[in-house]
């Protein structure tokens, strides 16, 4: 059986240079940022280890001065949906490794990427990154009701959230990897992980200058899989009490092929 | 990992992980080899190995029973065929094992949702192979000392009442020859059931001597009766854990059968070359080994004592 290992579309992307002239007409802030994805479905065999997601923008109407400066900063994020998780802590009882104390988080991204055009404390503050709740270390996390038994071990399985899902790969951060190719065009590669969760993915575009938050603009991708194990997986989801007969009659199948082939008696 | 020239990946769509095809196929055939030299089921070794191969422990439990299907069907079938088979003793089996089942499924669910699942799979595991492996081991040396020592070696014989005689609600089994209240042969049923649905297994290790000591069934149609009960309830097992736990990976149950059949007919043919007790030293030291490697990973300091999972209960 050959598996063929391939993104099967990679999202094209160009930039979107609509609303330029009705924006134009603002006095201050003219400046806006959009990012444009050609398609708005990726399909992703089974097979599929992780690639880059490249997202093409286009910052308009900026002010030249500025942006020879080089003090104007983009941040692109791609959020996957939202998810309930549980974070669990191993304790050890009698000599063996248990799984003890949990603290349960709603309306969690499922995977998150990010790309900058510098490190983060070079744009701006802590404190607008904490308000735009950009960035992995300032994504609300959001705990479920009654999901942890106190206010400590809540602060301690928070700050381990992030470090698990940057370790599985579904966060990330990618700093300098938003560039500019003209004064206008700029290109921001992302990183999408070989675990990358299907459903509606966010992807958003944050404008800085000089340490001041502008703007953003957003635009949404589906992420689907496809292929014959995606298709099983799917299967095994939907129809399950089919699926479980036909796993059983493989089984039989398979027991009474090997008794015509071997046959003894 | 493997010293071959080429590698080819399959993934596993429920496991959600890349695997060597080879590596698959040949630990089924491995399986496969040592259930024909031994005569049992095989899955009390599977569902370790595939937990050390990293399949998720819930994917390689649930993927255990339906593996062993196939092997036990082939066998059920051969017994059918020479009339070793208890039909009335394997069905009321069936029923009881279908209510352990249920009842294990629950508190497989259960496990999955407090996170406790993969411990418990592993303690399991650890106690039924270390005991298992210990009273086999013991009983193969035995029986090799007495050979020794000129003596005929023989299985402790059965045939004198026990405790399990004096329970009511008796009934007539006639193909095993037998008179025996029907509570021990649900309880019977009943644990295997259970045992089939949480840890994986046909539970054809526990079945055999427990109708050979308790039940008092002779030796001949023990095994046939055993098969039968097997395929039904790890049938059962399958349909449940797909429905309730979307954990049977058809794809990696695919692998393992086909290796097992193709092992099984050499391993029964190598089987009936050794003798039996050297036989059985050699199955409990692996049984044993197993157990022990699964027991030090309990023990081991993990790598990262935090982990995050999906939320189950509250579904997204």
């Amino acid at each position: 059986m050959m598996m063929m290992i391939a993104v099967r579309a990679l999202a094209l992307i160009v930039p979107i240079l609509a609303g330029q002239g009705a924006l134009a007409q603002q006095p201050v802030n003219k400046e806006t940022v959009e990012i444009g994805l050609s398609t708005d479905t990726i399909a992703i065999t089974s097979g599929f280890r992780g690639t880059d997601l490249t997202v093409f923008g286009a910052l308009d109407n900026a002010d030249p001065l500025i942006q020879r400066q080089g003090r104007y900063d983009i941040v692109v994020i791609l959020e996957g949906p939202a998810r309930n998780f549980v974070v669990r802590r191993k304790d050890r009882y009698f000599g063996i490794w248990v799984n003890a104390e949990s603290v349960s988080f709603q309306h969690i991204p499922a995977s998150y990427s990010l790309a900058s055009t510098r490190s983060l404390q070079d744009i701006t503050t802590p404190k607008i990154f904490r308000q735009l709740s950009l960035g992995v270390n300032n994504i609300f996390y959001e705990p479920a009701p009654d999901g942890f038994g106190s206010s400590e071990a809540l602060q301690e399985f928070t700050t381990e959230l992030p470090r698990l899902k940057l370790k599985q790969q579904l966060y990330s951060q990618r700093m300098g990897d938003v560039q500019f190719l003209s004064s206008t065009l700029f290109r921001a590669t992302l990183s999408l992980p070989a675990n990358v969760p299907v459903g509606k993915h966010v992807a958003r575009a944050y404008l800085f200058r000089n340490g001041e938050f502008l703007r953003e603009s957003a635009t949404s991708l589906n992420i689907v899989k496809a292929g014959l194990e995606f298709r099983i997986y799917r299967a095994a989801n939907q129809h399950s009490l089919l699926y479980g007969l036909f796993a059983v009659f493989l089984a039989v199948l398979t027991g009474w092929m090997g008794r015509l082939v071997f046959r003894k008696d | 990992m493997m010293g071959l020239g080429f590698v080819l990946g399959i993934y596993l769509p429920i496991a959600e992980i890349s695997v060597n095809v080879f590596v698959l196929f040949f630990m089924g055939a491995a399986v496969g080899f040592l259930s024909g030299m031994f005569g049992v089921g095989g899955g009390f070794l599977i569902t370790p190995l595939l937990i050390f191969y990293n399949i998720p422990p819930a994917v390689a439990v649930a993927t255990g029973a339906n593996q062993v299907i196939a092997s036990s069907f082939s066998g059920a079938l051969t017994h059918f065929k020479r009339g070793t088979l208890d039909f009335k003793l394997g069905s009321l089996l069936v029923i009881g094992g279908v209510v352990g089942a249920g009842v294990g499924i629950y508190v497989f669910v259960l496990l999955r949702e407090l996170g406790q699942l993969d411990l418990i799979v592993s303690l399991l595991y650890v106690v039924f192979l270390s005991t298992i492996g210990g009273l086999m081991l013991y009983e193969s040396v035995q029986a090799m000392r007495r050979t020794r020592a000129g003596q005929l070696a023989t299985l402790k014989k059965p045939g004198q009442h026990n405790w399990v005689h004096k329970l009511p609600f008796k009934m007539r089994f006639r193909a095993s020859k037998i008179y025996v209240s029907i509570i021990p042969v649900m309880v019977l049923g009943a644990a295997i059931g259970f045992l089939s649905s949480i840890m994986g297994v046909g539970g054809g290790f526990i079945m055999v001597p427990a109708m050979i000591y308790l039940l008092k069934v002779p030796t001949n149609v023990v095994i046939g009766t055993s098969l039968y009960q097997i395929v039904f309830v790890t049938a059962f097992t399958t349909v449940m854990q797909a429905t309730t736990n979307q954990s049977v990976d058809i794809v990696l149950a695919m692998l393992l059968m086909t290796g097992g059949v193709v092992g099984a007919q050499y391993g029964a043919r190598i089987g009936q070359k050794l003798r039996g007790e050297q036989l059985r030293a050699l199955l409990a030291l692996l049984v044993l080994a197993v157990g022990l490697r699964l027991a030090i990973e309990l023990f081991v300091t993990p790598d990262d004592l935090y982990s995050i999972t999906l939320a189950m209960a509250s579904g997204a």
